[in-house]
């Protein structure tokens, strides 16, 4: 009788506050695993964001900063900068990293400093009711967009991983999702292969996860998957858009 | 050891850092602080820190965040505009109770203002430019030298208190050259860092969170309480302010920083007159010596106040609060940058305007 | 052979969906503690213990032995 899978040693004890199906706890498994996996135990010091994973403080293993709104990548750069040979990563959604912490993350990247940010795309601002994020869909319904998003008014989505790999700072940028377990599992081997680059000292690293939000897409979590998986990689394409060697 | 030398006021500030301990620098170009970056950028190498050019002040702060939090002493510096951009993160770092030094090298507002020498952010320090209730130790240096003795103890004090300590000075600090005497470097060994740090080595229930969330209303008021209770024991152990020729002054002018320099020419031009003033110089903004005005106030030799600012008036408002009534607090302040002359002061004194 | 650590499912069926034996469902008669309908495995000898279910869980309620 050997054990094939079991919660991680780099999740805590705390249930999740997440709504049922929402993708958000699928990536802190993925992150968890992977330190655990990578021997990070005792060695990380993790960003929360201000959004749904604001609590990620909670859930994470590790000692964790909680940081303002947008400003993850900036706080994680001061903790890199105290303890260089620490794993330092900040988890952030669309808002906190594509809207008010844009600045943010573009000038971490082109600095290439040595930090892993997983980035949670779910098109949605999700603790605060169900607005409309950078990331939203073209005629995508939002609390502020009730009619779907216009273009014309509301602007067009944000490809951030496209975006951020036009940067010479950054040492790996990848996109992927969290709606089926074949894509889950690419989605870990991506988050190992950031933290992996991390290590061995090659600056930068992204992984852009796309992810459900059933409440506020007003799916049941199956049809929010579907949504991920037939829309959302309509817009935004899975793959690795930055793999320095 | 120590040494003499000849330097400008943001680079004295920023050498003095360095040898109280700082490692960690964030910064944004902005008059007329920008020596205090450009040295910093050189120098924290030489002692195994990191400068870092953030790309706006918000981020630098934070950054501060991020690196005071993991126990590293960490710095930022900026310029009025530069300061109000730091407001949030200023309130985040009192909220986590993390120890930091800010600069702000005031320069003429609102807005783009101008970049000549002022002291119209004295309500932003003082009163808290963030949301919530909280408050730094905030000092008002005069000399370069007084600036150097300060930023050397800063980062102690704000360990000890666990909150910013802002130094408050303007332009003209910032630009003229003293000669000071630089203390010696600290020693690394004698800088613990703190035991709240995120140093990254724990898990489980000893695991370290920088946070400043408290999403029930009874524990946010406890932090609330804990924090202003520590408030109160700073503003015993820590007030700070210079009396010059009180003991018989009929007329106390007041002001801090480099307006306090030329106020103290104009009591003795005064007193050369057959005035009897005297001066007032707060050295710490918060907490403010309320005492020593309310002990002034008490005596009947002393006619009244005069709040001499660069400003349109901000720290007379804590001057009547102190002063509470018993004497007339008047106000004589120039703004937009230009700056009064010790003659300008002694006819305000004598014709009042 | 899959565990569930009942009071942390919110019965949000991924694990369902994506059993290849399709021995998972959602209980229509077992409620935990926060009121949600909890996952649980119909057939356990079918179970191949290839994890599926616990993959996908966002709340790592799946333990898998084999």
């Amino acid at each position: 009788m050997s054990v094939v899978y079991k919660k991680s040693k780099l999740l805590t004890d705390t249930p999740f506050h997440y709504c049922p199906g929402c993708a958000h706890g699928i990536a802190h498994k993925l992150v968890a695993e992977t330190l655990e996996e990578l021997g990070q135990e005792g060695n990380v010091i993790g960003i929360a964001p201000v959004g749904c994973a604001v609590f990620a403080y909670n859930y994470f293993n590790c000692d964790m900063q909680q940081a303002a709104h947008g400003r993850a990548p900036a706080v994680a750069t001061g903790v890199k900068s105290v303890y260089p040979d620490k794993t330092v990563f900040a988890y952030q959604g669309d808002g906190d990293l594509a809207s008010i912490g844009m600045a943010e993350i573009v000038h971490a990247a082109a600095r290439g400093t040595n930090i892993t940010v997983v980035f949670i795309n779910n098109a949605i601002y999700g603790m605060t009711g169900g607005q409309m994020a950078p990331t939203t869909l073209e005629g995508q319904k939002s609390t502020t967009c009730v009619y779907g998003r216009k273009p014309e008014i509301n602007g067009s989505p944000i490809k951030v991983a496209e975006l951020l790999a036009t940067l010479d700072g950054p040492s790996y940028i990848a996109r992927c999702a969290l709606d089926t377990v074949k894509n889950i599992r690419a989605a870990k081997a991506a988050v190992k292969k950031a933290f992996q680059n991390q290590l061995d000292g090659k600056g930068f690293s992204l992984v852009e996860l796309l992810s459900s939000c059933p409440t506020n897409w007003h799916m049941s979590p199956l049809e929010a998957m579907k949504f991920v998986g037939g829309e959302m990689t309509k817009i935004y394409p899975l793959g690795v858009f930055k793999n320095i060697d | 050891m120590s040494e003499k030398k000849l330097m400008k006021g943001n680079e004295a500030i920023a050498e003095a850092a360095v040898r109280g301990g700082c490692r960690y620098y964030f910064g944004y170009p902005i008059t007329p602080q920008n020596e205090i970056p450009e040295y910093m950028s050189w120098r924290l190498p030489e002692v195994g820190g990191v400068f870092i050019q953030a790309e706006s002040e918000i981020s630098a702060i934070n950054m501060v965040y991020g690196a005071a939090g993991a126990g590293g002493r960490s710095m930022t510096s900026s310029s009025s505009p530069g300061v109000s951009l730091k407001q949030e993160g200023i309130s985040y770092i009192c909220g986590a109770e993390l120890p930091c030094v800010i600069i702000n090298m005031v320069r003429g507002g609102p807005g783009l203002g101008g970049i000549q020498p002022a002291q119209s952010d004295y309500f932003q320090a003082v009163k808290g430019g963030g949301h919530g209730d909280y408050k730094m130790l905030v000092y008002g240096p005069a000399t370069v030298q007084e600036a150097v003795d300060i930023v050397y103890g800063a980062f102690d004090k704000a360990e000890q208190y666990r909150l910013p300590v802002m130094i408050l000075g303007d332009g003209m600090l910032g630009q003229i050259m003293e000669a000071v005497t630089l203390p010696e470097m600290r020693k690394p060994g004698d800088i613990k860092v703190p035991e709240w740090a995120t140093v990254g080595t724990h898990t489980g229930a000893d695991r370290k969170i920088i946070n400043s969330l408290y999403i029930e209303p009874d524990v946010l008021e406890a932090l609330n309480r804990t924090l202003y209770a520590r408030y109160a024991a700073m503003s015993e152990a820590e007030t700070m302010v210079e009396e010059y020729r009180v003991s018989d002054a009929e007329v106390i002018i007041t002001a801090y920083g480099t307006v306090a320099r030329i106020a103290k020419s104009t009591v003795d031009i005064l007193r050369a007159a057959g005035v009897k003033a005297g001066l007032i110089r707060p050295i710490t903004l918060y907490p403010f010596p309320s005492a020593t005005y309310r002990a002034a106030a008490k005596k009947r030799s002393v006619k009244e106040f005069i709040t001499v600012e660069l400003s349109m008036g901000q720290m007379v408002e804590d001057v009547r609060l102190a002063v509470n009534g018993k004497k007339p607090v008047k106000f004589y302040g120039r703004s937009g940058g230009n700056v009064m002359t010790p003659e300008d002061i002694a006819r305000f004194v004598t014709e009042g305007k | 052979m899959v565990e569930f650590n009942k009071q942390l499912c919110k019965g949000c069926s991924l694990c369902t969906e994506s059993c290849p034996k399709k021995i998972l469902q959602i209980s229509k008669t077992e409620i935990n503690d926060k009121g949600y309908y909890v996952a649980e495995c119909v057939n356990q000898q079918a179970c191949i213990s290839c994890a599926f279910c616990a993959i996908i869980c966002p709340d790592s309620v799946v333990t898998v032995i084999k």
